[in-house]
């Protein structure tokens, strides 16, 4: 294959040679990480290096981290696992759960499976036109009581907008609230500090920061309660059960040293590529409108996401995928149908506009000549998308 | 060309593309959700998740890009509405001619001429011939599976733009060809019901969606209460099975649906020779190439997709198609499509209005243009 313009680095990115290096090594041993022989201990000396390992860039104990599956099965586990536990500490059940509308779907659909099958009543936050939750609203919901758990999403992986965490956080803290976020997309594009954020649980995956696909970690204070979902060995502290994979896991810290390594300075380059992109887009297609907030402290330095206006968002896709850059609708597919953003359609945008968007997200080995490519093959591919979205 | 190839996931639509590829066309595939709602996963209809997934894997194979295009909107208001419409004003539509009208040679080409791309390609079995006055369609070789009557709604225009790579050929040599090719649709079954009722009850379907609207089932003579029914659009004219008459017959012999009265609720039952239908008018004609005039022309007459095509004489007036046929034939309902040939070639189509049955009143000017 040609090479090609990747401009899709939040669905996923390329694999970092330090981690696949770290991959075939563990991986070339066998032994059952919860085996008691020699061979079972070297694969557990594996997994627990990896574990203090990760620890250390994020600042937090040991024990606190919980390999999983990924970010979707973190989130679940957390989502479920914090409220069927408040349930059973308080007493009673349902109760509350307060999320916002722009979560990702792998905290949405969890928070309204708990809602349709076990009566869980759901506060969605209002966010606003560049996808702020609003925390005011928060604190109202609070002081009536009766929550499990609040899940807010650190960043949006569709529109970059970095939420208020550490004053979400230290609301939930003053009425003892479990606090979950979703750090996916935040995480190694943004410092995170989790010691000063207190928050109760934090979704991390490894394939988003250059590690392997399909694992990842719940960070959980490890005096939280939280009812398993998935039951077995009890491998994870008894609240994650499955056979522990050091490959993946020992690739996942080596992905997790590298982007947690001067986060500030790595920020700062793509922040200057971000910017560059977006003045490129909008030089090329002057209709085009950013989504989301400007580039800065509020945006994820590696997203940008625009609407085209008159232009089916999947049309446009396909002209510039024939033009060889990839890039994303951003929306969730069933068997590849795009729906219009749920993230757009809450903070207001119309279905048309929401239907016409794309993202472009930038990684480690992005370079300006590739943003040139895509805003060069920009504005024929938006006529041609006009034309067929008028039809 | 660049050409959008239209693959449903069945054996059909995957040959069809590989053949354009073959052609030396720039060949994207293209699944149409068409439905949003999996039929328990048994890959029936033409618009299943195992269905795009099939398609998928066989672009793959291919080499080609692939996505999947949402029609499912369009699909839900031109096809299906109109499919309850029609069967709640007492016609009987057919849904998959409407999709071919509306969404793949219509929405589907639209959007494809939009995109830059030249045509579209689709595993219909018709032939696309250049002829003194443009572009044909005629006839699939093989009569078993020939589908130029479902495709007889395409316009000339649009019939310049279809690829129908298969016309040439009988279905068993398509299924061997993606045996050859090592296609994962070459043993597929084919579908043959309506892809959104996969299990094939329309009726029930119909009950479903609009509701049980029971009436009366009658002598068509007599005016005889011989039964019930849940709606008048679970029957259809000419049907003879599945009415569960309580009152037998005197003389024994089958009784079929000959009337409709939509307004009264009424069905009613008789004799086959009820049934025989000389004379057609049909409105809304689309013509594939040169359209008729008013000067009555020898034509052979087709109103189903697997029916035999018989002799006629039609003319064009006032917009309205007249048909009279040199032998009559049974079962005929309004709603349907009759589609005029020359010899193999579609000259075009039209809904039937009224028939001599039906609307009888509509047939004076029969005479008027001496076509009877």
């Amino acid at each position: 294959m040609v090479s090609r313009v990747y401009l899709d680095h939040a669905a996923t990115t390329q694999l970092r040679p330090e981690a696949a290096q770290a991959w075939l090594e563990a991986g070339s041993n066998v032994g059952n990480a919860s085996s008691l022989h020699t061979s079972g201990r070297a694969a557990r000396r594996i997994v627990e290096q990896a574990r203090e390992s990760i620890a250390e860039d994020l600042g937090v104990r040991p024990s606190a981290v919980v390999f999983t599956g990924g970010g979707t099965e973190s989130d679940n586990l957390a989502v479920k696992g914090l409220y069927w536990a408040r349930c059973k500490e308080l007493g009673h059940s349902p109760l509350g759960i307060v999320t916002s509308a722009i979560e990702h779907h792998a905290v949405l659909d969890p928070v309204i499976w708990l809602r349709d099958h076990e009566g869980a009543s759901v506060h969605f936050l209002a966010v606003d036109s560049i996808g702020v939750v609003d925390v005011v609203q928060l604190e109202e919901i609070l002081t009536h009581g009766g929550i499990a758990l609040v899940s807010i999403m650190w960043a949006n992986n569709e529109i970059g907008t970095i939420q208020p965490v550490r004053e979400i956080a230290s609301i939930c803290e003053k009425y003892a609230v479990p606090f979950h976020t979703d750090a996916v997309q935040a995480f190694g594009q943004i410092e995170l500090e989790l010691p000063q954020l207190g928050a109760t649980a934090v979704t991390l995956s490894s394939h988003k920061i250059g590690g392997p696909v399909g694992v990842g970690a719940l960070i959980i204070d490890p005096h939280a309660k939280v009812t398993p979902i998935l039951h077995g060995g009890g491998q994870e502290r008894e609240i994650r059960s499955g056979t522990l994979d050091p490959a993946s896991i020992a690739a996942f810290a080596a992905a997790s040293r590298l982007a947690t390594q001067n986060v500030s300075e790595h920020a700062r380059e793509l922040r200057e590529l971000q910017e560059y992109l977006i003045n490129a887009v909008q030089v090329a297609v002057p209709e085009a409108q950013l989504n989301g907030p400007p580039s800065g402290d509020g945006r994820l330095p590696n997203n940008t996401h625009f609407s085209f206006p008159g232009c089916e968002g999947d049309s446009l896709l396909m002209l510039l995928d024939a033009a060889g850059i990839d890039c994303s609708t951003g929306s969730a597919c069933t068997a590849g149908i795009p729906e219009p953003s749920h993230v757009l359609l809450a903070m207001g945008v119309e279905e048309k506009t929401a239907r016409a968007s794309l993202r472009f997200s930038l990684g480690r080995d992005s370079s300006k000549e590739e943003i040139d490519i895509l805003a060069q093959a920009l504005p024929g591919a938006v006529e041609r998308a006009i034309r067929a979205g008028s039809l | 060309m660049r050409i959008i190839s239209a693959m449903s996931g069945g054996v059909d639509s995957s040959v069809a593309t590989a053949r354009v590829i073959d052609q030396g066309h720039e060949v994207v595939g293209v699944h149409l959700a068409l439905s949003r709602t999996d039929s328990n996963g048994k890959s029936r209809g033409c618009c299943t998740l195992d269905d795009a997934r099939d398609a998928r894997r066989v672009a793959d194979k291919l080499g080609i890009p692939f996505y999947v295009w949402d029609f499912s909107t369009q699909f839900a208001e031109n096809v299906m509405d109109n499919f309850h419409d029609e069967y709640l004003a007492g016609r009987t539509p057919n849904p998959c001619l409407r999709c071919n009208e509306k969404i793949k040679f219509s929405a589907v080409l639209d959007r494809a001429l939009a995109l830059g791309f030249d045509a579209v390609a689709t595993g219909h079995y018709a032939q696309i011939k250049s002829g003194d006055h443009g572009i044909e369609m005629h006839r699939a070789i093989d009569p078993l599976k020939d589908q130029s009557y479902v495709l007889g709604v395409l316009t000339q225009e649009q019939l310049e733009h279809s690829l129908f790579p298969l016309g040439g050929d009988t279905k068993p040599a398509i299924r061997a060809e993606a045996e050859e090719r090592g296609l994962i649709t070459a043993k597929k079954p084919d579908s043959h019901d309506i892809c959104f009722i996969p299990d094939g009850d329309t009726a029930g379907y119909l009950i479903r969606k609009l509701g049980e609207q029971s009436g009366a089932i009658k002598d068509a003579s007599t005016g005889e209460v011989l039964g019930e029914h849940l709606g008048t659009f679970t029957v259809t004219i000419g049907q003879r099975r599945g009415l569960n008459l309580t009152v037998p017959a005197e003389d024994g012999k089958p009784r079929y649906v000959v009337d409709v009265d939509r307004a009264s609720g009424d069905v009613f039952v008789g004799s086959p020779e009820l049934l025989d239908v000389h004379h057609i008018v049909g409105v809304d004609p689309i013509w594939a190439g040169m359209p008729l005039t008013d000067q009555p022309i020898q034509v052979m007459a087709q109103v189903r997709a697997h029916a035999e095509p018989v002799r006629a004489r039609a003319a064009l007036v006032n917009d309205q198609v007249y048909v009279s046929l040199d032998e009559p034939i049974r079962g005929l309902a309004p709603g349907q499509a009759v589609v005029l040939y020359d010899g193999t070639r579609v000259i075009g189509s039209a809904t039937v209005a009224a028939t001599d049955r039906v609307n009888p009143t509509k047939m004076d000017v029969l005479t008027a243009v001496d076509i009877v």
